[in-house]
């Protein structure tokens, strides 16, 4: 084995690799091999780092230096100065949002974004090569398999599970060591065990995330819940989306193959476990686990009833286990460091961290790891911080379409699986959109909204319908054309839809109706009673206005494509707000700033 | 083997076997949930939400497919519950095309009738887009109108489930979600079988069969037209219930006696039609047996099961008896051997039938069936079209005196009106074959082994020194099952009879509507064959060798069974069938 005196570790996540990482790549290893130093500085495409908002991102080892937006052109100047004189190139140093500190004398674990996370699930990622089994090995890769498949029996594996106290992270937050309670005790002779990548809640990303920077993780947890279940198959059902999980995966499986960690008897035991990739066509409904399965057996992907469960009658009809991604992340290290380790972190009823992917109006935009209960406000300040250009705070949504939203008055509510509950949010996969004062609630409703009707399977009349009129009834609230009663409909059919709708997207479809309905009502008001957006976002109530500042330069009347606005040279001018559509060119375009918005 | 499940439904106590469904269990203690995607035996998929009951847990159950469970504690009728059915309803309604009074289906709506019961009138609360659908009517059977689909799946169900066939199935997502045929063709171009089953399970006005009742007005109406009327053996087990008679109440007399005062010429019996196929057929089957010939026979009555056989198992069509279906065959003398006795012009003859079924309107048109440039048969309506034409004319159905039907293809063998029920065209051709080989008087003329509604059914008959190896398949998924067993070497037999439809004619794609919630209680399939093998036990002839107007016509016109003639004018052919349309 070779070694390095340094390190250059290039995202390759799929965020990194949009803004252009493989070029970097490319051009670090011309650079390196120009300047002869091949032998003693080694470029590794990694996984996600995180802070996506910061990339391309690039980490030289040993200093752990972090290099935030790194362009090709820089790269030269990176290897000639950095690499080749030891001297950081400053300007390219990540500095903080919040401290405005540039983080040229920190490692990467002491920047503000990363200070207060806690890497369980994503340990691996931006760490090592994924595509390199060695590597994984070396951080202690396939020793719990190891370890469950020599030293435990398939009851101590799930027990430990169980005791560590770890829920669903696909959103539900069932307790996993149960679920697989449940596949065991199953009697069949062939059992699978299906990883659920399927990740569609919009914005959230930790799945895929993992899938490239780790995927001999999920591997792993896959061979030890076969184990612990009595299952010899294992399928991964994948988003044809994820093109760069998918070929990582493939990959990973090859490489598992060839050292016997997956395929049979492996470490000499005489269990034995294949795993299948299946690529999804992109359908949310698909991440529901009936839906999924169906999927999978090449079927239209839609729920059917539970009872029979899928540890009864899953997978093409046989005990199924089914566990998302990230959930699974957490289980080597499980039976590596044991339940109790496990249970350290975090609070009683949710243990472990939480992966979320921190997005909308925040200035770290990224992958956070937390340890559960953590508050929000330390995720949303601390880590992710703060809002840009100084807003205010307005709420920020967990549980995407599946979720609600919470105001900032319960910013300092702990981040677990009951409380968020409990507010009328959920934990879901991990989406976490921060809203500002510019946000409109009532628009935000249907943001998510026009998402399920659009994912919505069509089975069942609840959601087929019922959401769609839910949907119909907002477009109407934010086109100034809501009634009084609206929103007494708008319950009255959540409430039904809740009840009775026949899986789990469904059920909670109408969650961030009824979020933003319990915590900002007079929104949903002002737009009925007097149709006014409060937030001055609804196209269709805002009305353009010129004030005294105007000084009649015409530029505001020459820019507006509808001939709305009237006046003379070195006049005030006038907008006919029956003619205006509303589209901004004035306002953009005013040097006075003698235009608002009301 | 049964393991007792205790559990309450509305504070009612209740024992049922475990497997048992809340919706069975709650029918036990007297409750009915109301239920719309529903439908015993075919299609349990929880999908409508109507029978939403609360059990405690996060969210409603579907009682129709919810397993019961020791302890269980059943909620069926609470305040939530009835305000989930409402809305629910409601979500359905205004998505819905409600001209109730131009439907098919009005009066006969599970949909409307749900509407009745829960008391939810067209209020419009959830007024919003609706879907627009274009009408396909282009196949000569079966018209979909998707504006009036609830999506219930029914359909889908049977078509794919009972039938095997599969050519429908939900498209699109969400809202725009609709059951269509791959890439939006019509039923017309795909391998549809006819059957109509899907129209028997709808719930709706949004399948019902291709009208063919102003053509036959037209024919009434037109003075150079002999028209000549000939009603299946099922139709006489099933059309009163149109006039609320109840289910499996025969009206073979009063159904004469409409035929007549809707102004038909000749008011004819198909049974006289299936008793001159037990001719053939029986002959056919002799000889094969005798020369050597494929086997087994397949019977070949059922246009649902010929179509079905030429397109999904076109290496079983040399097994497929030649004769013509009976109606096809009396369509055929009425326009040859009648016209003739009559000193009649038959292209002036009109033939119309009254069929159980739907895929008679697509087999009446095949080119083969046919002769001197005539069809055999016109026209063909269903017994429920029969029923809306006698409205039509006024007729006061239930006050009708019993009347006959008319000389001389009129008069009919008890063995010819069991071909209604499956079993019946096998149980009649082997009362027939076992006389006419052995010589022997049989007694009893019963085989019970070939009736009821188990799926696939067997019999090794001793006819002499023969034994023959029969088998009677009804619903295709069966028969599929069956040609299955017989193509990997399972399975030997001599002779078999397919029924496309589950019960065979009775419960034909033509006849009247048995509503989900009566499907729960009365199998229509058992108590219309009923009828029919009791009008059988009642007649004094119960052979048809034994129709002494079906001698005649041989004595007088055909010949002999499978003679050249016969064979001209009641045999046929067959077509393989692509699946895919190119």
């Amino acid at each position: 084995m070779d070694f390095y005196r340094s390190q250059v570790l290039v995202c390759g996540g799929t965020g990194c690799t949009s803004s252009g990482s493989a070029k970097l790549i490319e051009r670090f290893e011309a650079q390196i091999a120009e300047k002869g130093l091949d032998k003693e500085v080694k470029v590794v495409r990694t996984g996600c780092f995180g802070l996506c908002e910061a990339g391309p991102v690039v980490i030289i080892y040993p200093e752990g230096t972090f290099y935030s937006r790194v362009k090709e052109e820089d790269v030269d100047e990176i290897v000639g100065e950095h690499l080749l004189k030891g001297r950081k190139v400053q300007r390219l140093v990540y500095v903080d949002h919040k401290t405005h500190e540039s983080s040229v004398q920190k490692s990467l674990n002491e920047v503000g974004f990363y200070k207060q996370q806690m890497r369980v699930a994503l340990r691996n990622c931006g760490v090592i090569d994924p595509e390199n089994i060695d590597e994984y090995i070396a951080f202690d890769g396939y020793q719990a398999l190891a370890k469950a498949l020599t030293e435990m029996t398939p009851e101590q594996v799930i027990d430990e599970v169980l005791k560590s106290g770890l829920r669903g992270r696909g959103g539900a937050g069932f307790p996993t060591g149960k679920k697989w309670q449940f596949a065991r005790a199953s009697q069949a002779e062939h059992k699978y065990f299906v990883c659920n990548a399927d990740e569609g809640d919009p914005g959230a990303f930790m799945d895929r995330s993992l899938l490239e920077g780790d995927p001999h993780a999920i591997l792993e947890a896959m061979a030890i819940g076969g184990y612990a279940i009595g299952a010899d198959e294992g399928w991964i059902y994948v988003r044809a989306e994820y093109p760069i999980a998918v070929k990582r995966l493939e990959k990973a499986i090859e490489q598992a193959h060839e050292y016997g960690l997956l395929g049979k008897n492996i470490f000499g035991t005489d269990f034995s476990f294949d795993i299948h990739i299946r690529l999804g066509a992109g359908a949310f409904v698909c991440g529901e686990e009936t839906a999924l399965m169906a999927s999978i057996e090449g079927k239209r992907g839609e729920p059917r009833p539970k009872p029979p469960f899928p540890a009864v009658k899953g997978l093409f009809e046989s005990p199924t286990n089914i566990n998302n991604v990230e959930t699974l992340g957490n289980i080597p290290q499980i039976i590596l460091k044991g339940a109790d380790w496990f249970r350290s972190i975090g609070t009683e009823r949710s243990t472990g961290t939480k992966v979320f992917a921190l997005g909308g109006k925040i200035n770290n935009t990224g992958l956070v790891e937390i340890p559960m209960g953590t508050p929000l406000r330390t995720i949303i300040e601390d880590i992710g911080g703060g809002i840009p250009n100084g807003k205010k705070f307005k709420a920020v949504q967990t549980g995407g379409p599946s979720g609600g939203c919470i105001p900032a008055s319960l910013l300092d509510i702990p981040v677990e699986y009951d409380t968020l509950t409990s507010v009328g949010a959920m934990m879901g996969s991990g989406g976490m959109i921060v809203l500002d004062e510019d946000n409109c609630m009532v628009d935000i409703a249907r943001f998510f909204l026009d998402f399920t009707v659009d994912e919505s399977c069509g089975k069942c009349t609840p959601c087929r319908i019922g959401t769609r009129r839910m949907l119909e009834i907002l477009e109407r609230i934010v086109n100034g054309k809501g009634e009084e009663g609206d929103i007494e409909k708008l319950e009255n059919l959540a409430e039904n839809i809740k009840n009775s709708a026949l899986c789990g997207l469904g059920q909670t479809a109408p969650n961030p109706v009824l979020s933003t309905i319990k915590f900002f009502r007079d929104e949903y008001e002002a737009h009925i009673r007097e149709k006014r957006c409060p937030a001055h976002h609804c196209q269709a109530l805002l009305n353009y206005e010129i004030t005294d500042a105007c000084r009649g330069c015409t530029l505001c009347a020459r820019n507006c494509p509808v001939n709305a606005i009237s006046g003379t040279v070195k006049q005030k001018h006038v907008i006919d707000t029956t003619k205006c559509i509303k589209c901004g060119q004035c306002m953009t375009n005013c040097k006075f700033n003698a235009i608002i918005k009301n | 083997m049964e393991n007792l499940v205790k559990l309450t439904i509305d504070g009612i106590n209740v024992e049922v076997p475990a497997g048992t469904t809340v919706l069975e269990a709650a029918k036990k203690a007297g409750i009915k949930i109301p239920t719309l995607c529903y439908l015993k035996d075919i299609n349990q998929i929880g999908a409508c939400r109507m029978c939403v009951v609360d059990t405690g847990a996060r969210a409603f159950g579907a009682a129709c497919v919810l397993p019961v469970s020791n302890g269980m504690n059943v909620k069926t009728n609470t305040p939530k519950l009835r305000d989930a059915r409402r809305v629910n309803l409601e979500l359905l309604l205004s998505n819905h095309d409600k001209k109730c009074l131009s439907c098919a289906r009005n009066q006969k709506c599970e949909l409307q009738q749900m509407c009745i019961d829960l008391g939810v009138e067209d209020t419009d609360t959830f007024k919003g887009k609706m879907n627009e659908y274009e009408i396909d009517d282009l196949s000569p059977s079966i018209v979909r109108n998707n504006n009036k689909c609830i999506l219930c799946r029914r359909c889908v169900a049977a078509c794919i489930n009972t039938q095997a066939v599969g050519v429908i199935g939900p498209v699109n997502r969400g809202f725009k979600t609709q059951i269509k045929s791959a890439w939006g063709q019509s039923l017309n171009d795909v391998a549809c079988i006819n059957c109509g089953q899907c129209i028997a399970a709808c719930p709706t006005g949004a399948l019902y069969e291709k009208d063919s009742t102003k053509e036959v007005w037209d024919m009434l109406a037109n003075p150079d037209y002999i028209t000549v009327v000939q009603p299946a053996p099922a139709v006489r087990a099933a059309l009163g219930e149109e006039f609320g008679m109840p289910i499996g109440t025969s009206v073979t007399g009063k159904l004469a006696a409409a035929l007549r005062r809707l102004g038909f010429t000749k008011v004819f019996d198909v049974d006289w039609g299936a008793d001159l196929t037990i001719m053939e057929e029986g002959t056919e089957l002799l000889g094969r047996l005798k020369n050597g010939g494929v086997l087994p026979m397949i019977t070949s009555c059922s246009p649902g099961w010929i179509k079905f056989c030429e397109t999904y198992y076109p290496e079983f069509i040399p097994n497929l008896s030649s004769c013509k279906s009976p109606h096809e065959m009396e369509g055929a003398m009425i326009k040859s051997y009648w016209a003739e006795r009559e000193g009649i012009d038959p292209h002036k003859i009109r033939v119309i039938s009254v069929m159980p079924c739907t895929a008679k309107k697509f087999e009446a048109k095949r080119p083969e069936l046919g002769h001197d440039g005539m069809a055999d048969v016109d026209a063909v309506i269903t017994t429920r079209e029969l029923a809306h034409m006698i409205k039509q004319a006024g007729i006061d159905f239930l006050n009708l005196p019993d009347e006959d039907f008319d000389n001389v293809l009129g008069e009919s063998s008890g063995a010819g009106t069991i071909f209604g029920a499956t079993g019946g065209v096998m149980e009649a051709a082997l009362r027939t074959v076992y006389e006419v080989v052995t010589g022997k008087t049989l007694d009893p003329v019963e085989f019970h082994e070939v009736r009821g509604i188990k799926g696939v059914k067997e019999a090794a008959v001793k006819v002499g020194d023969l034994t023959v190896n029969v088998a009677v398949a009804h619903g295709t998924a069966n028969a599929a099952k069956l040609l299955d067993s017989i193509k990997n070497g399972e399975k030997t037999y001599q002779f078999i009879e397919v029924m496309a439809c589950p019960g065979g004619c009775v419960t034909g794609g033509g006849q009247p509507i048995v509503d989900a919630q009566t499907r729960l209680e009365i199998d229509p399939k058992a108590v219309r064959a009923k009828a029919l093998y009791d009008e059988d036990a009642g007649k004094p002839i119960r052979k048809s060798h034994e129709n002494p107007s079906v001698k005649a016509a041989y004595d007088n016109y055909l010949g002999s069974p499978n003679s050249h003639k016969a064979h001209e004018l009641l045999h046929t052919t067959y077509t393989a069938r692509a699946k895919y349309s190119k």
